[in-house]
């Protein structure tokens, strides 16, 4: 979608990712797995893009599942 | 064809299981968790719904305490070497298997102090016994949940009981057990749980993992191997997180995948079931080789309390000549000998010579059952 804003959770890895991204997709939440922007990182793993008006939402989710993540920023 | 060695690994596999091994390695492919383009996120993917349902299967808190290895043999050593240290005390049974013996033999050389509780000669295990050989630096029992020789099960609630009681972990050896009894890490009180993928969650050889729970701490347990994990690739250090800790190098994602479809298979049909099943088929052998002359059956003789794995010697016979026979003769595949655990047969009274071990699995049926005990009662009958 052009001119969509996004957001990214930022995890500690692939297992983190793929776990933020079923209590996200549960909650109704749109998803990607892509790899974490160069300015956020220099990991060569992957985060979780979400739309940034979901922002808030996911980050209740996260909390409500007790997961840690290692940040949620706008890019 | 009879097929006995469900306890060594087991055949056949559910159809799901082969598909989906095929599926990744010509759909998929990728390294899961070392990339971010789509395939390396479904091979990812896959090795995580395999964390997801064996976390389900065995009532895990969370799927990432769930650490991928080889087999249950290198996840007793993760937990056995990584936990314990000079100056330590662990207890065990007399029935375990060498992948508990062999890493505790060698961590007693090197200052570990090791108590084995003897069992009784059917095998079981008095948990007052275990109690009563606790000191105060003890850090671990480590208990053999069904025993890979005559099937018999050990006491476990009971034995988490002592260990919550004298704050002290508790490391099962569930390899004959997940899958094929019902276990639930947080109710039963299991700290180190320590599973193989290719016997009853009828997965591929290869697959097998520890699950970490709670009250075990991360700072103390340390990795078997260091290496590349796909995170935190920055550091020069070890990740400090469950599972990359001690997940080093490329999992086997091909098996893992048929280890996702396995569990899937275990949890549809229903551990309850699958048991009842085995009970049935365990009572069967039992009683029909009780009632062979000639024939000694070792264990508790009641299938409630073991698995469907039956041990059993013809008199005059070696069990290497059974086995040979069976095989060659009647077209029954089954193991004999000392099944890696010496420990397990001088408690029998069966050491050295050993045992015949029927191993039978979810897919044996009463008929094959039948077949395989008119046969013994052949070979019984020439040995007479």
């Amino acid at each position: 979608m052009t001119g969509e804003a996004y957001a990214v959770v930022l995890v500690y890895s692939t297992s983190y990712a793929l776990k933020a991204e079923k209590h996200l997709a549960k909650a109704g939440i749109t998803c990607k797995l892509i790899p974490v922007p160069r300015q956020l990182g220099s990991d060569c793993g992957v985060c979780v893009r979400i739309a940034r008006r979901d922002r808030e939402t996911a980050e209740e989710v996260l909390m409500g599942a007790a997961m840690q993540v290692a940040g949620i920023r706008d890019i | 064809m009879i097929y006995f060695d469900n306890a060594a690994t087991s055949w056949p596999k559910p159809p799901g299981v082969a598909k989906a091994m095929v599926h990744f390695l010509d759909q998929v492919g990728a390294n899961p968790g070392r990339a971010a383009h789509r395939r390396a996120v479904e091979s990812g993917r896959i090795v995580y719904e395999a964390r997801e349902k064996v976390a389900r299967l065995l009532n895990c808190s969370d799927p990432l305490r769930v650490v991928f290895g080889q087999n249950v043999t290198e996840a007793l050593n993760l937990a056995l070497r990584g936990m314990l240290r000079t100056g330590d005390h662990v207890v065990t049974s007399s029935v375990e298997h060498n992948s508990v013996m062999r890493p505790l033999r060698a961590l007693q050389r090197q200052g570990v102090d090791l108590t084995v509780v003897q069992c009784s000669p059917q095998g079981f295990l008095d948990p007052g016994d275990v109690e009563a050989a606790l000191q105060p630096n003890t850090a671990m029992i480590v208990l053999n949940h069904g025993s890979n020789v005559m099937g018999t099960l050990l006491p476990l609630r009971e034995v988490a009981a002592i260990a919550r009681q004298h704050d002290t972990l508790l490391l099962l050896d569930a390899a004959q057990t997940a899958g094929a009894y019902p276990l639930d890490m947080q109710a039963d009180g299991v700290d180190l749980l320590a599973f193989t993928g290719h016997k009853a969650l009828y997965g591929p050889p290869g697959t097998g993992g520890l699950i970490i729970g709670e009250r075990v701490d991360l700072e103390r347990l340390e990795p078997l191997k260091r290496g590349g994990t796909g995170s935190r690739s920055e550091w020069e250090e070890q990740p400090d997180f469950l599972p990359d800790m001690y997940e080093s190098g490329t999992v086997n994602a091909v098996g893992l995948a048929g280890l996702e479809a396995g569990v899937s298979w275990v949890l549809e049909q229903g551990v309850a079931a699958i048991r009842a099943h085995e009970v049935e088929l365990a009572k069967r052998v039992i009683s029909g080789l009780c009632s062979i002359s000639g024939v000694t059956v070792y264990g508790g003789l009641d299938a409630e309390l073991q698995t469907a794995t039956v041990a059993f010697n013809i008199s005059a016979l070696l069990p290497s000549e059974v086995g040979l026979r069976l095989d060659e003769e009647y077209d029954i595949m089954c193991r004999i000998g000392l099944h890696c655990a010496p420990a397990a047969h001088r408690t029998l009274g069966t050491f050295p010579t050993g045992t015949v071990r029927f191993g039978l699995g979810v897919f044996n049926t009463a008929a094959e059952v039948d077949d395989a005990l008119d046969s013994v009662r052949s070979l019984a009958a020439e040995a007479r």
